[in-house]
């Protein structure tokens, strides 16, 4: 019994020894100086600007790091809804989904190829930016079992890659195919608003770089009288991913049609 | 070049339909090891509350394997966490689970009731049953093997009555904490699963009920494996009454195994939730024939029948025949229990969380998520039950035809 006492004694020890620890030198890449109690990140996405040039995945993956292949922190779904067949009782054809290579131009030529249904027959198509969902209830930090998966107090949804075991548990809990183990370091991965930007006033890459403005990026806390994220507001009515799972995102998005989940 | 480009357009696994880009990888995140893992705890847990019919609810019938099957949780439960620690990126982080837990991950969870289970239920367990008898060995057996029964005496050499009485007492108490130990472990395993509400076919209240009953089902098929295959090693005739009660309870397991996962069919498809023709894809083409001929046809139907048929012809099919019935019912349980860890494991893996798109995969055979790693694993705890055995199940002692009637079902 005593032994258990101490055993339980120890543990706690190292579990309050290391989270102090944890406190100073969690690997954020956030300068020196840097308050996240101070800020409330948020990211918005006007679905019916963007264009699908895939910009911003590429700027994503090189201002990242992010390994060739099939790992992606942000990407372009196309979508195709095609005209009901006629007789068949309903709205709207079966959506025709892709995103090859996460919609990344493969040297200036678009990676969307030219769609193999004749344009008389497409109801609608269009493009979804897609990234972490930023979830104020994030599946992925409640099944994390070592704490290496945080939820900063700005907002942003975390890897500490020094911490982290590579369970892949996130992986498997996040609903919306936003995380990857990184085939190189063994590790989760995810979008994390390029952290090392914002927290140096600087936007993310892919807001920087969309030639349409359909990504906008703001600081709740922070808003002036003609912040985008404060007009965005204004004109739009706005939904998020998958709401019916509670995991309230901090993705905002207009113009979405219930096709894309 | 073009050799190349093929050989890596094989490798990366077949998509139909639309998967997020992160899920287009070279294999899915949880392969093989995954899929053990829930088998061996599964094993474990059956294996307990089939020891725990002995001594809780005291079916003296099964007396003669009480003792292996409480060696062979031992057994699989030192390999239990073995599938998991070779799945992770960072293996040497491990211990991070136990000092730094995060409190609402289940798989942290697991780990403290990992250790609860090993160390206060079966390790106490064990060591409060064989105490006297380690003392004897010590005394009788000369040479190295002598000497660990000595250690293993821990110094507590008192043979009187009252520490007789206390050791009993202590067991009993045990096994009762032992019942709901076993249930939690498994369970657990199940909520890691079930927890997960992003993917429809693992996210269900009930996945942790069927992992412990489906768990209970393999402890008992094994145990049935194992004291054949040891009587028959032996060259000892098998206490048919012994083996006729674990039939009936395996028979008893399994059919209330069976209704709960028919429940759980037929409530997925009456709430038909988002995702649901996906799911009708997976069963129909993905997992078929995992799903309807290892886990339904071999795993559950032929066996139930087998075994139900000896319920109630038991007195008219002759010794041998029926020893063979129950062995091969045995068998296929345990390969269906296999193909149901699939099922769920790989299952909720082959379609993407866009409900949009399947996926498939050849199965690797060297490298961290290759099959002959989780062969190996799969391998060790007969290897150390062999040596537990040899240890502590002398050919004299144990295994003896049970002395009484079962309380329970003796008529049947």
């Amino acid at each position: 019994m005593g032994g258990a006492i101490a055993g339980l004694f120890m543990i706690s020890a190292a579990r309050a020894a290391k989270a102090a620890v944890q406190t100073v030198l969690v690997s954020t890449s956030a300068p020196k100086g840097y308050d996240p109690t101070q800020h409330k990140w948020l990211m918005c996405v006007d679905d019916n600007k963007c264009i699908g040039c895939g910009l911003c995945a590429e700027a994503c993956k090189k201002e990242n790091g992010v390994p060739e292949g099939p790992y992606f922190r942000t990407w372009i779904e196309r979508y195709i809804i095609p005209k009901p067949k006629p007789g068949s009782g309903q709205t709207r054809g079966e959506a025709i989904v892709d995103s090859p290579n996460g919609g990344i131009p493969n040297g200036g030529v678009s990676a969307f190829p030219e769609p193999t249904l004749p344009k008389d027959q497409i109801e609608h198509a269009f493009f979804v930016p897609k990234l972490c969902n930023l979830c104020e209830n994030p599946p992925c930090v409640q099944v994390c079992p070592v704490g290496a998966t945080f939820r900063a107090p700005d907002g942003a949804v975390l890897v500490d890659p020094k911490y982290c075991i590579g369970c892949a548990f996130c992986v498997q809990a996040c609903p919306y195919g936003a995380r990857f183990l990184n085939p190189v370091t063994k590790t989760a991965e995810k979008c994390t608003l390029c952290y090392h930007r914002i927290t140096r006033n600087l936007k993310p890459a892919c807001v920087e770089i969309c030639p349409a403005e359909a990504r906008i990026f703001g600081d709740l806390n922070n808003l002036h009288t003609d912040d985008p994220i404060q007009k965005f507001y204004e004109k739009n009515r706005v939904q998020v991913l998958k709401p019916h799972l509670g995991t309230e995102p901090r993705v905002l998005y207009a113009g979405l049609d219930k096709e894309v989940r | 070049m073009n050799e190349v480009t093929n050989i890596v357009v094989e490798a990366l696994p077949q998509v139909q339909g639309y998967v997020y880009p992160n899920e287009a990888g070279l294999h899915p995140v949880w392969s093989t090891l995954i899929v053990i893992y829930p088998y061996i705890t599964g094993l474990v847990a059956g294996a307990f509350i089939m020891a725990s019919l002995v001594r809780v609810f005291n079916v003296k019938a099964l007396a003669p394997v009480y003792r292996l099957s409480m060696l062979t949780a031992l057994a699989f439960l030192l390999c239990a966490t073995l599938p998991l620690l070779c799945h992770l990126g960072h293996p040497e982080r491990c211990y991070e689970i136990m000092m730094t837990p995060h409190m609402t991950s289940p798989m942290a969870i697991f780990g403290f009731v990992y250790a609860w289970y090993l160390m206060a239920v079966l390790l106490l367990e064990l060591w409060f049953d064989f105490r006297q008898d380690f003392v004897k060995w010590s005394k009788t057996t000369p040479g190295f093997q002598g000497l660990i029964y000595r250690v293993l005496t821990l110094g507590v050499t008192d043979l009187s009555e009252k520490s007789v009485r206390l050791d009993m007492k202590m067991e009993w108490i045990l096994s009762i904490v032992g019942i709901p130990s076993a249930f939690l472990l498994h369970g657990y395993v199940g909520f890691i699963f079930g927890s997960i509400k992003a993917n429809p076919w693992w996210g269900n209240v009930l996945m942790p009920i069927m992992f412990i009953l489906s768990a209970i089902v393999s402890g008992i098929a094994l145990c049935v494996f194992n004291y054949i295959v040891l009587t028959w090693i032996r060259r000892k005739t098998v206490d048919m009454r012994c083996l006729d009660t674990m039939a009936m309870f395996l028979f008893y397991a399994l059919l209330v195994d069976a209704v709960v996962e028919t429940l759980d069919v037929l409530h997925r498809g009456f709430a038909a939730e988002e995702g649901f023709a996906v799911l009708q894809t997976m069963i129909r083409e993905k997992l078929f024939y995992t799903l309807n001929i290892g886990q339904v046809l071999v795993g559950t139907l032929l066996p139930l029948l087998m075994l139900g048929l000896l319920q109630l012809l038991r007195r008219r099919v002759p010794e041998a025949a029926r020893r063979t019935m129950i062995f091969c019912s045995g068998a296929m349980i345990m390969f269906g229990v296999l193909m149901m860890r699939w099922n769920v494991v790989m299952g909720g893996q082959f379609f993407s969380k866009s409900f949009r798109g399947v996926m498939s995969y050849k199965m690797e055979f060297a490298g961290q998520e290759g099959w002959l790693i989780s062969v190996a694993i799969l391998c060790l705890p007969p290897i150390i039950l062999t040596v537990l055995v040899k240890l502590f199940l002398s050919e004299s002692e144990h295994l003896k035809p049970s002395e009484h009637l079962p309380e329970t079902g003796a008529n049947s």
